[in-house]
Protein backbone atom coordinates (compact mmCIF):
# COMPACT_ATOMS: atom_id res chain seq x y z
CA UNK A 1 0.00 0.00 0.00
CA UNK A 2 1.27 3.42 -0.90
CA UNK A 3 -0.11 5.04 2.28
CA UNK A 4 1.75 7.79 4.03
CA UNK A 5 4.66 5.63 5.14
CA UNK A 6 7.18 7.71 3.27
CA UNK A 7 6.50 10.89 5.21
CA UNK A 8 7.67 11.85 8.70
CA UNK A 9 7.48 14.84 10.98
CA UNK A 10 10.99 16.25 11.08
CA UNK A 11 10.51 19.41 13.11
CA UNK A 12 8.03 21.17 15.36
CA UNK A 13 7.86 24.45 17.22
CA UNK A 14 5.29 25.94 19.54
CA UNK A 15 5.54 29.70 19.83
CA UNK A 16 5.88 30.53 23.52
CA UNK A 17 3.76 33.67 23.40
CA UNK A 18 0.26 33.81 24.82
CA UNK A 19 -0.07 37.61 24.56
CA UNK A 20 1.57 39.50 21.72
CA UNK A 21 -0.11 42.91 21.22
CA UNK A 22 2.89 44.26 19.32
CA UNK A 23 3.16 41.40 16.85
CA UNK A 24 1.09 40.65 13.78
CA UNK A 25 -0.11 37.10 13.08
CA UNK A 26 2.35 37.14 10.15
CA UNK A 27 5.30 37.72 12.46
CA UNK A 28 4.16 34.84 14.67
CA UNK A 29 3.92 32.62 11.56
CA UNK A 30 7.49 33.61 10.58
CA UNK A 31 8.94 33.09 14.06
CA UNK A 32 7.20 29.71 14.26
CA UNK A 33 8.55 28.70 10.84
CA UNK A 34 12.05 29.59 11.96
CA UNK A 35 11.60 27.53 15.12
CA UNK A 36 10.36 24.39 13.37
CA UNK A 37 12.99 24.54 10.63
CA UNK A 38 15.72 24.95 13.26
CA UNK A 39 14.26 22.01 15.15
CA UNK A 40 14.48 19.90 11.98
CA UNK A 41 17.88 21.22 10.96
CA UNK A 42 16.55 22.48 7.65
CA UNK A 43 16.75 25.90 5.99
CA UNK A 44 13.91 28.06 4.70
CA UNK A 45 15.34 27.52 1.20
CA UNK A 46 14.60 23.80 1.51
CA UNK A 47 10.86 24.42 1.78
CA UNK A 48 8.95 23.57 -1.39
CA UNK A 49 5.52 22.81 0.10
CA UNK A 50 3.54 25.33 2.16
CA UNK A 51 0.38 24.86 4.20
CA UNK A 52 -1.59 27.31 6.33
CA UNK A 53 -5.09 28.51 7.19
CA UNK A 54 -6.73 31.33 9.07
CA UNK A 55 -4.99 34.18 7.28
CA UNK A 56 -7.95 35.10 5.10
CA UNK A 57 -9.35 33.46 1.96
CA UNK A 58 -6.22 33.99 -0.13
CA UNK A 59 -3.90 34.76 2.77
CA UNK A 60 -1.55 31.93 1.92
CA UNK A 61 -0.19 34.04 -0.94
CA UNK A 62 0.43 37.04 1.29
CA UNK A 63 2.04 34.83 3.88
CA UNK A 64 4.22 33.14 1.25
CA UNK A 65 5.28 36.64 0.22
CA UNK A 66 6.08 37.54 3.81
CA UNK A 67 8.32 34.46 4.02
CA UNK A 68 9.51 34.95 0.42
CA UNK A 69 8.46 31.39 -0.45
CA UNK A 70 7.62 30.15 -3.94
CA UNK A 71 6.44 26.63 -3.11
CA UNK A 72 5.61 24.10 -5.79
CA UNK A 73 2.74 22.77 -3.66
CA UNK A 74 0.42 24.78 -1.44
CA UNK A 75 -2.77 24.08 0.45
CA UNK A 76 -4.85 26.42 2.59
CA UNK A 77 -7.67 24.04 3.41
CA UNK A 78 -9.75 25.73 6.08
CA UNK A 79 -12.03 23.41 8.01
CA UNK A 80 -11.75 25.30 11.27
CA UNK A 81 -9.47 24.38 14.14
CA UNK A 82 -8.69 20.94 12.74
CA UNK A 83 -7.17 22.44 9.59
CA UNK A 84 -3.57 22.03 10.64
CA UNK A 85 -3.97 18.34 11.43
CA UNK A 86 -5.40 18.00 7.92
CA UNK A 87 -2.43 19.98 6.57
CA UNK A 88 0.02 17.49 8.06
CA UNK A 89 -1.91 14.65 6.43
CA UNK A 90 -2.10 16.48 3.12
CA UNK A 91 1.61 17.25 3.33
CA UNK A 92 2.36 13.58 3.96
CA UNK A 93 0.26 12.61 0.94
CA UNK A 94 1.91 15.27 -1.23
CA UNK A 95 5.36 14.10 -0.19
CA UNK A 96 4.46 10.45 -0.77
CA UNK A 97 3.23 11.44 -4.24
CA UNK A 98 6.38 13.39 -5.04
CA UNK A 99 4.60 16.75 -5.26
CA UNK A 100 6.97 18.34 -2.77
CA UNK A 101 9.85 17.26 -0.55
CA UNK A 102 9.93 19.59 2.46
CA UNK A 103 6.53 20.80 3.67
CA UNK A 104 6.15 23.69 6.10
CA UNK A 105 2.88 24.11 8.01
CA UNK A 106 2.49 27.33 9.96
CA UNK A 107 -0.08 28.93 12.23
CA UNK A 108 -0.21 32.30 13.95
CA UNK A 109 -2.91 34.40 15.56
CA UNK A 110 -3.35 37.39 17.82
CA UNK A 111 -6.93 36.50 18.78
CA UNK A 112 -6.44 37.54 22.38
CA UNK A 113 -4.76 40.91 21.93
CA UNK A 114 -7.19 41.70 19.10
CA UNK A 115 -10.03 41.08 21.59
CA UNK A 116 -11.54 38.76 19.05
CA UNK A 117 -14.69 37.05 20.38
CA UNK A 118 -13.77 33.49 19.45
CA UNK A 119 -16.80 31.75 20.87
CA UNK A 120 -19.48 34.24 21.79
CA UNK A 121 -19.72 36.61 18.85
CA UNK A 122 -22.55 36.60 16.35
CA UNK A 123 -22.21 34.08 13.55
CA UNK A 124 -23.32 35.03 10.06
CA UNK A 125 -21.48 33.67 7.07
CA UNK A 126 -24.13 34.40 4.48
CA UNK A 127 -24.08 30.83 3.16
CA UNK A 128 -27.42 29.16 2.30
CA UNK A 129 -28.04 27.51 5.70
CA UNK A 130 -27.05 30.69 7.52
CA UNK A 131 -30.47 32.30 6.96
CA UNK A 132 -32.05 29.43 8.92
CA UNK A 133 -29.60 29.78 11.80
CA UNK A 134 -28.21 33.27 12.35
CA UNK A 135 -31.62 34.90 13.04
CA UNK A 136 -31.84 32.69 16.16
CA UNK A 137 -28.46 33.58 17.65
CA UNK A 138 -26.28 30.49 17.59
CA UNK A 139 -22.78 31.09 18.98
CA UNK A 140 -19.87 28.71 18.57
CA UNK A 141 -20.18 27.92 22.25
CA UNK A 142 -23.95 27.52 21.97
CA UNK A 143 -23.56 24.96 19.21
CA UNK A 144 -21.43 22.78 21.52
CA UNK A 145 -23.82 23.41 24.40
CA UNK A 146 -26.70 22.01 22.31
CA UNK A 147 -24.77 18.76 22.00
CA UNK A 148 -23.83 18.72 25.68
CA UNK A 149 -27.45 19.16 26.74
CA UNK A 150 -28.55 16.29 24.52
CA UNK A 151 -25.72 14.05 25.75
CA UNK A 152 -26.76 14.68 29.35
CA UNK A 153 -30.37 13.90 28.50
CA UNK A 154 -29.68 10.66 26.64
CA UNK A 155 -26.94 9.23 28.82
CA UNK A 156 -27.14 10.94 32.18
CA UNK A 157 -23.79 12.65 31.72
CA UNK A 158 -23.24 15.22 34.48
CA UNK A 159 -21.62 18.63 34.81
CA UNK A 160 -19.28 17.05 37.36
CA UNK A 161 -18.05 14.59 34.76
CA UNK A 162 -17.47 17.35 32.21
CA UNK A 163 -15.70 19.37 34.89
CA UNK A 164 -13.32 16.47 35.53
CA UNK A 165 -11.95 17.00 32.02
CA UNK A 166 -11.19 20.67 32.70
CA UNK A 167 -9.61 19.80 36.05
CA UNK A 168 -7.37 17.10 34.57
CA UNK A 169 -6.19 19.24 31.69
CA UNK A 170 -5.48 22.15 34.06
CA UNK A 171 -3.33 19.81 36.12
CA UNK A 172 -1.34 19.05 32.98
CA UNK A 173 -0.99 22.78 32.26
CA UNK A 174 0.64 23.12 35.66
CA UNK A 175 3.49 21.00 34.28
CA UNK A 176 3.89 23.14 31.14
CA UNK A 177 5.85 26.34 31.85
CA UNK A 178 4.40 28.00 28.73
CA UNK A 179 0.73 27.35 29.60
CA UNK A 180 -1.42 30.45 30.16
CA UNK A 181 -3.34 29.13 33.17
CA UNK A 182 -1.40 26.86 35.53
CA UNK A 183 -3.07 27.18 38.93
CA UNK A 184 -4.87 23.93 39.81
CA UNK A 185 -8.68 23.97 39.79
CA UNK A 186 -11.21 21.61 41.37
CA UNK A 187 -14.52 20.25 40.08
CA UNK A 188 -16.29 22.72 42.42
CA UNK A 189 -14.48 25.64 40.78
CA UNK A 190 -15.80 24.62 37.37
CA UNK A 191 -19.34 24.23 38.72
CA UNK A 192 -19.12 27.57 40.50
CA UNK A 193 -17.99 29.42 37.39
CA UNK A 194 -20.76 31.26 35.56
CA UNK A 195 -22.87 29.48 32.97
CA UNK A 196 -22.10 30.97 29.56
CA UNK A 197 -24.45 28.79 27.54
CA UNK A 198 -26.20 26.08 29.49
CA UNK A 199 -25.10 23.50 30.47
CA UNK A 200 -21.55 24.77 29.87
CA UNK A 201 -19.76 26.85 32.50
CA UNK A 202 -16.97 29.33 31.84
CA UNK A 203 -14.37 26.75 32.90
CA UNK A 204 -15.84 24.22 30.45
CA UNK A 205 -14.61 26.56 27.70
CA UNK A 206 -11.23 26.97 26.08
CA UNK A 207 -9.28 30.07 26.88
CA UNK A 208 -8.44 32.75 24.33
CA UNK A 209 -4.76 33.48 23.76
CA UNK A 210 -2.36 34.68 21.12
CA UNK A 211 0.05 32.14 19.73
CA UNK A 212 1.26 30.03 16.88
CA UNK A 213 3.34 27.11 15.83
CA UNK A 214 4.84 25.24 12.92
CA UNK A 215 5.50 21.70 11.74
CA UNK A 216 7.94 20.43 9.12
CA UNK A 217 7.12 17.24 7.21
CA UNK A 218 9.54 15.51 4.88
CA UNK A 219 10.32 12.09 3.41
CA UNK A 220 11.69 9.41 5.73
CA UNK A 221 14.74 9.12 3.50
CA UNK A 222 15.47 12.83 3.73
CA UNK A 223 14.95 12.87 7.49
CA UNK A 224 17.52 10.18 8.15
CA UNK A 225 20.39 12.65 8.51
CA UNK A 226 18.44 15.46 10.15
CA UNK A 227 18.84 16.79 13.66
CA UNK A 228 15.93 15.10 15.43
CA UNK A 229 14.67 11.56 15.34
CA UNK A 230 11.75 11.59 12.91
CA UNK A 231 8.21 10.85 14.03
CA UNK A 232 6.31 8.53 11.71
CA UNK A 233 2.89 9.39 10.28
CA UNK A 234 1.19 6.02 10.60
CA UNK A 235 -2.27 6.90 9.35
CA UNK A 236 -4.94 9.51 9.08
CA UNK A 237 -8.40 10.30 7.84
CA UNK A 238 -10.99 13.05 7.77
CA UNK A 239 -14.72 13.36 8.33
CA UNK A 240 -17.58 15.85 8.32
CA UNK A 241 -20.86 16.18 10.20
CA UNK A 242 -23.59 18.65 9.33
CA UNK A 243 -27.32 18.94 9.88
CA UNK A 244 -27.92 15.99 7.48
CA UNK A 245 -31.15 17.39 5.98
CA UNK A 246 -32.52 17.81 9.51
CA UNK A 247 -31.92 14.47 11.23
CA UNK A 248 -28.42 14.80 12.71
CA UNK A 249 -27.65 12.96 15.98
CA UNK A 250 -25.84 15.51 18.15
CA UNK A 251 -24.08 12.89 20.25
CA UNK A 252 -22.14 11.67 17.21
CA UNK A 253 -19.03 13.42 15.94
CA UNK A 254 -17.04 13.33 12.71
CA UNK A 255 -14.48 11.44 14.79
CA UNK A 256 -16.60 8.30 14.40
CA UNK A 257 -15.92 8.51 10.64
CA UNK A 258 -12.25 9.49 10.65
CA UNK A 259 -11.08 7.60 13.75
CA UNK A 260 -11.63 3.98 12.65
CA UNK A 261 -10.20 4.70 9.20
CA UNK A 262 -7.10 6.37 10.61
CA UNK A 263 -6.47 3.57 13.11
CA UNK A 264 -6.99 0.87 10.48
CA UNK A 265 -4.54 2.62 8.18
CA UNK A 266 -2.04 2.87 11.03
CA UNK A 267 -2.60 -0.74 11.98
CA UNK A 268 -3.17 0.12 15.64
CA UNK A 269 -5.87 -0.76 18.16
CA UNK A 270 -7.13 1.43 21.01
CA UNK A 271 -4.89 -0.48 23.42
CA UNK A 272 -1.83 0.51 21.36
CA UNK A 273 -2.46 4.25 21.82
CA UNK A 274 -0.26 5.63 24.60
CA UNK A 275 -1.64 9.17 24.65
CA UNK A 276 -4.19 11.37 22.87
CA UNK A 277 -4.20 14.97 21.82
CA UNK A 278 -7.88 15.84 21.46
CA UNK A 279 -9.22 19.20 20.37
CA UNK A 280 -10.65 20.65 23.58
CA UNK A 281 -12.59 23.69 22.51
CA UNK A 282 -15.00 22.71 25.30
CA UNK A 283 -15.11 19.84 27.78
CA UNK A 284 -17.97 18.23 25.84
CA UNK A 285 -15.77 18.14 22.73
CA UNK A 286 -13.30 15.87 24.51
CA UNK A 287 -15.98 13.61 25.94
CA UNK A 288 -17.84 13.11 22.67
CA UNK A 289 -14.58 12.71 20.73
CA UNK A 290 -13.36 9.93 23.03
CA UNK A 291 -16.67 8.12 22.49
CA UNK A 292 -16.76 8.70 18.75
CA UNK A 293 -13.16 7.48 18.41
CA UNK A 294 -14.24 4.31 20.20
CA UNK A 295 -12.12 4.59 23.36
CA UNK A 296 -15.36 3.89 25.19
CA UNK A 297 -18.93 3.15 24.18
CA UNK A 298 -21.36 5.89 23.21
CA UNK A 299 -22.80 7.32 26.40
CA UNK A 300 -19.99 6.06 28.64
CA UNK A 301 -17.69 9.05 28.21
CA UNK A 302 -18.76 10.50 31.55
CA UNK A 303 -17.53 7.59 33.61
CA UNK A 304 -14.55 7.08 31.26
CA UNK A 305 -13.05 10.49 32.08
CA UNK A 306 -13.41 10.01 35.81
CA UNK A 307 -11.04 8.07 38.08
CA UNK A 308 -7.90 9.57 36.58
CA UNK A 309 -7.93 7.63 33.35
CA UNK A 310 -7.21 10.63 31.09
CA UNK A 311 -4.63 12.19 33.43
CA UNK A 312 -0.87 11.71 33.36
CA UNK A 313 -0.20 8.35 34.96
CA UNK A 314 -3.61 7.10 33.85
CA UNK A 315 -4.34 4.58 31.12
CA UNK A 316 -4.88 7.23 28.41
CA UNK A 317 -3.35 10.62 29.14
CA UNK A 318 -5.13 13.36 27.16
CA UNK A 319 -3.81 16.83 26.31
CA UNK A 320 -0.61 16.69 28.32
CA UNK A 321 0.28 20.25 27.27
CA UNK A 322 -2.69 21.73 29.10
CA UNK A 323 -4.82 21.92 25.96
CA UNK A 324 -6.96 24.74 24.73
CA UNK A 325 -8.74 24.65 28.06
CA UNK A 326 -5.64 25.93 29.90
CA UNK A 327 -2.51 26.35 27.78
CA UNK A 328 -3.35 28.22 24.60
CA UNK A 329 -6.21 28.70 22.15
CA UNK A 330 -5.67 31.40 19.56
CA UNK A 331 -8.79 30.35 17.64
CA UNK A 332 -7.62 27.29 15.69
CA UNK A 333 -5.46 25.03 17.80
CA UNK A 334 -5.02 21.94 15.60
CA UNK A 335 -1.31 22.50 15.10
CA UNK A 336 -0.62 22.22 18.84
CA UNK A 337 -2.13 18.74 18.88
CA UNK A 338 0.53 17.61 16.44
CA UNK A 339 3.36 19.51 18.14
CA UNK A 340 2.72 18.04 21.61
CA UNK A 341 2.22 14.51 20.22
CA UNK A 342 5.55 14.76 18.40
CA UNK A 343 7.32 15.99 21.54
CA UNK A 344 5.83 13.15 23.57
CA UNK A 345 6.98 10.58 21.00
CA UNK A 346 10.48 12.05 21.08
CA UNK A 347 10.51 11.99 24.88
CA UNK A 348 11.03 15.77 25.19
CA UNK A 349 8.22 16.59 27.62
CA UNK A 350 10.10 16.64 30.91
CA UNK A 351 7.77 16.57 33.90
CA UNK A 352 4.73 15.86 31.75
CA UNK A 353 6.34 13.07 29.72
CA UNK A 354 4.18 9.98 29.11
CA UNK A 355 6.32 6.94 29.90
CA UNK A 356 7.36 4.76 26.93
CA UNK A 357 5.24 6.76 24.52
CA UNK A 358 5.30 4.92 21.20
CA UNK A 359 1.93 5.71 19.60
CA UNK A 360 0.05 9.01 19.89
CA UNK A 361 -3.31 9.88 18.39
CA UNK A 362 -4.29 13.44 17.45
CA UNK A 363 -7.86 14.39 16.71
CA UNK A 364 -8.80 17.86 15.55
CA UNK A 365 -12.35 19.20 15.51
CA UNK A 366 -13.21 22.35 13.59
CA UNK A 367 -16.40 24.33 13.27
CA UNK A 368 -19.58 24.24 15.32
CA UNK A 369 -20.46 20.89 16.86
CA UNK A 370 -24.23 21.33 16.78
CA UNK A 371 -24.33 22.77 13.25
CA UNK A 372 -21.45 21.50 11.14
CA UNK A 373 -17.97 20.41 12.02
CA UNK A 374 -14.93 18.67 10.62
CA UNK A 375 -12.86 15.95 12.22
CA UNK A 376 -9.33 14.89 11.37
CA UNK A 377 -7.63 11.94 13.06
CA UNK A 378 -3.93 11.27 12.73
CA UNK A 379 -1.88 8.49 14.32
CA UNK A 380 1.80 9.16 14.93
CA UNK A 381 4.50 6.69 15.90
CA UNK A 382 7.91 6.96 17.54
CA UNK A 383 10.75 6.92 15.04
CA UNK A 384 12.93 3.90 14.76
CA UNK B 1 -39.19 57.47 22.18
CA UNK B 2 -38.04 56.27 18.78
CA UNK B 3 -38.72 52.64 18.11
CA UNK B 4 -35.61 50.51 18.28
CA UNK B 5 -34.39 49.17 14.96
CA UNK B 6 -34.38 45.38 14.58
CA UNK B 7 -30.67 44.55 14.86
CA UNK B 8 -30.41 40.77 14.57
CA UNK B 9 -29.48 39.08 11.28
CA UNK B 10 -32.39 38.66 8.86
CA UNK B 11 -32.91 35.79 6.44
CA UNK B 12 -31.20 36.43 3.11
CA UNK B 13 -33.90 35.07 0.84
CA UNK B 14 -32.74 33.30 -2.30
CA UNK B 15 -34.32 31.22 -5.05
CA UNK B 16 -34.00 28.05 -2.98
CA UNK B 17 -35.50 29.48 0.19
CA UNK B 18 -38.12 31.85 -1.19
CA UNK B 19 -41.06 29.43 -0.81
CA UNK B 20 -40.25 28.78 2.83
CA UNK B 21 -39.99 32.45 3.81
CA UNK B 22 -43.05 33.51 1.82
CA UNK B 23 -45.07 30.85 3.66
CA UNK B 24 -43.75 32.15 6.98
CA UNK B 25 -45.05 35.60 6.07
CA UNK B 26 -48.48 33.96 5.71
CA UNK B 27 -47.84 32.29 9.10
CA UNK B 28 -47.56 28.85 7.58
CA UNK B 29 -44.71 26.40 8.11
CA UNK B 30 -43.52 24.21 5.25
CA UNK B 31 -40.68 21.75 4.74
CA UNK B 32 -39.69 20.08 1.48
CA UNK B 33 -40.11 16.53 0.28
CA UNK B 34 -38.32 15.22 -2.80
CA UNK B 35 -40.85 14.55 -5.58
CA UNK B 36 -38.72 11.67 -6.82
CA UNK B 37 -37.28 9.73 -3.87
CA UNK B 38 -39.59 11.05 -1.17
CA UNK B 39 -36.85 12.17 1.23
CA UNK B 40 -37.89 14.93 3.62
CA UNK B 41 -35.48 17.80 4.02
CA UNK B 42 -34.85 20.89 6.08
CA UNK B 43 -33.48 23.43 5.34
CA UNK B 44 -34.99 23.89 1.85
CA UNK B 45 -32.85 23.62 -1.25
CA UNK B 46 -33.37 23.30 -4.99
CA UNK B 47 -31.99 19.81 -5.50
CA UNK B 48 -32.55 16.73 -3.35
CA UNK B 49 -29.14 15.84 -1.88
CA UNK B 50 -30.12 12.17 -2.01
CA UNK B 51 -31.01 11.81 -5.70
CA UNK B 52 -30.32 15.28 -7.17
CA UNK B 53 -33.89 15.58 -8.43
CA UNK B 54 -35.30 19.08 -8.67
CA UNK B 55 -38.88 17.89 -8.21
CA UNK B 56 -39.96 19.51 -4.96
CA UNK B 57 -43.12 19.00 -2.95
CA UNK B 58 -43.85 21.48 -0.20
CA UNK B 59 -45.24 19.78 2.91
CA UNK B 60 -47.42 21.89 5.19
CA UNK B 61 -46.37 21.23 8.78
CA UNK B 62 -48.71 20.99 11.74
CA UNK B 63 -46.43 23.36 13.61
CA UNK B 64 -46.23 20.92 16.51
CA UNK B 65 -43.04 19.36 17.75
CA UNK B 66 -40.83 18.65 20.73
CA UNK B 67 -37.60 20.16 21.99
CA UNK B 68 -34.73 17.91 20.78
CA UNK B 69 -32.11 19.95 22.60
CA UNK B 70 -31.58 23.53 23.77
CA UNK B 71 -29.17 25.92 25.41
CA UNK B 72 -29.89 28.99 27.46
CA UNK B 73 -27.51 31.56 26.00
CA UNK B 74 -26.15 34.02 28.57
CA UNK B 75 -23.43 35.54 26.38
CA UNK B 76 -23.63 36.67 22.77
CA UNK B 77 -21.94 39.87 21.72
CA UNK B 78 -23.83 39.93 18.41
CA UNK B 79 -26.03 42.94 17.66
CA UNK B 80 -29.59 42.50 18.89
CA UNK B 81 -28.84 39.39 20.92
CA UNK B 82 -26.74 41.15 23.54
CA UNK B 83 -29.83 43.16 24.51
CA UNK B 84 -32.04 40.10 24.95
CA UNK B 85 -29.97 37.81 27.17
CA UNK B 86 -30.66 35.18 28.25
CA UNK B 87 -32.48 33.55 25.35
CA UNK B 88 -33.17 29.95 24.41
CA UNK B 89 -31.58 28.47 21.30
CA UNK B 90 -33.06 25.07 20.47
CA UNK B 91 -33.50 22.34 17.96
CA UNK B 92 -37.18 21.51 17.67
CA UNK B 93 -38.10 18.17 16.14
CA UNK B 94 -41.24 18.67 14.07
CA UNK B 95 -43.98 16.04 14.02
CA UNK B 96 -43.03 15.54 10.38
CA UNK B 97 -39.59 14.30 11.50
CA UNK B 98 -37.02 17.01 10.76
CA UNK B 99 -35.21 19.24 13.25
CA UNK B 100 -35.13 23.04 13.00
CA UNK B 101 -32.80 25.41 14.78
CA UNK B 102 -35.00 28.03 16.42
CA UNK B 103 -35.78 29.93 19.60
CA UNK B 104 -38.15 28.77 22.32
CA UNK B 105 -40.14 31.78 23.52
CA UNK B 106 -43.17 32.46 25.64
CA UNK B 107 -41.85 30.89 28.84
CA UNK B 108 -39.02 31.33 31.31
CA UNK B 109 -35.71 29.94 29.96
CA UNK B 110 -35.38 27.74 33.05
CA UNK B 111 -38.70 26.04 32.26
CA UNK B 112 -37.49 24.64 28.92
CA UNK B 113 -36.57 20.95 28.87
CA UNK B 114 -35.81 18.29 26.29
CA UNK B 115 -38.96 16.52 25.14
CA UNK B 116 -41.17 19.50 25.94
CA UNK B 117 -44.12 19.73 23.50
CA UNK B 118 -44.01 23.02 21.59
CA UNK B 119 -45.92 24.73 18.80
CA UNK B 120 -44.88 27.22 16.19
CA UNK B 121 -45.44 30.93 16.71
CA UNK B 122 -44.66 33.40 13.94
CA UNK B 123 -42.81 36.61 14.78
CA UNK B 124 -43.16 39.37 12.22
CA UNK B 125 -39.79 40.93 13.03
CA UNK B 126 -39.83 43.41 10.12
CA UNK B 127 -42.46 44.21 7.45
CA UNK B 128 -40.55 41.83 5.12
CA UNK B 129 -39.44 39.06 7.47
CA UNK B 130 -41.29 36.58 9.63
CA UNK B 131 -39.43 34.06 11.77
CA UNK B 132 -40.93 30.77 12.96
CA UNK B 133 -40.23 30.28 16.67
CA UNK B 134 -41.75 27.88 19.17
CA UNK B 135 -43.58 28.17 22.47
CA UNK B 136 -44.76 25.57 24.97
CA UNK B 137 -48.08 23.98 24.02
CA UNK B 138 -50.62 25.63 26.25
Amino acid sequence: MAGLSDAVVAGVYEHPTRWAPDKTAYQIHAESARGALADAGLAIGDVDGFFTAGVGPIGIMTLAEHLNLTPRYHDSTNIGGSSFVAHVLHAAAAISAGLCSVALITYGSTASSDRFAVGTGGVSAGDPPDQFESPYGPTVLGSYALAAQRHMHEFGTTSEQLAEIAVTIRRHAGLNPAAKFREPIAVEDVLASRIVSSPLHLLDCCIISDGGGAVVVTAAERARDLKKKPVRILGGSEGLCHTSMGVRDLTDMAASQSGPRAMAMAGVTHADVDMCMIYDSFTITVLETLESLGFCKRGEGGSFVQSGRIGLGGALPVNTDGGGLSSNHPGMRGIFLVIEAVKQLRGECGERQVKDCEVALCHGTGGMLGLRHSGVTMVLGRGR
Amino acid sequence: MAEKKYAKPLPRVDEESKGFWEACRRHELYVQRCGQCGALRYYPRALCPGCLSERVEWVRCSGKGTVYTFTVTYQNQGAGFRDELPYVLAYVELEEGVRMLTNVVGCKPEDVCIGMPVEVVFEDVTPEATLPKFRPVS
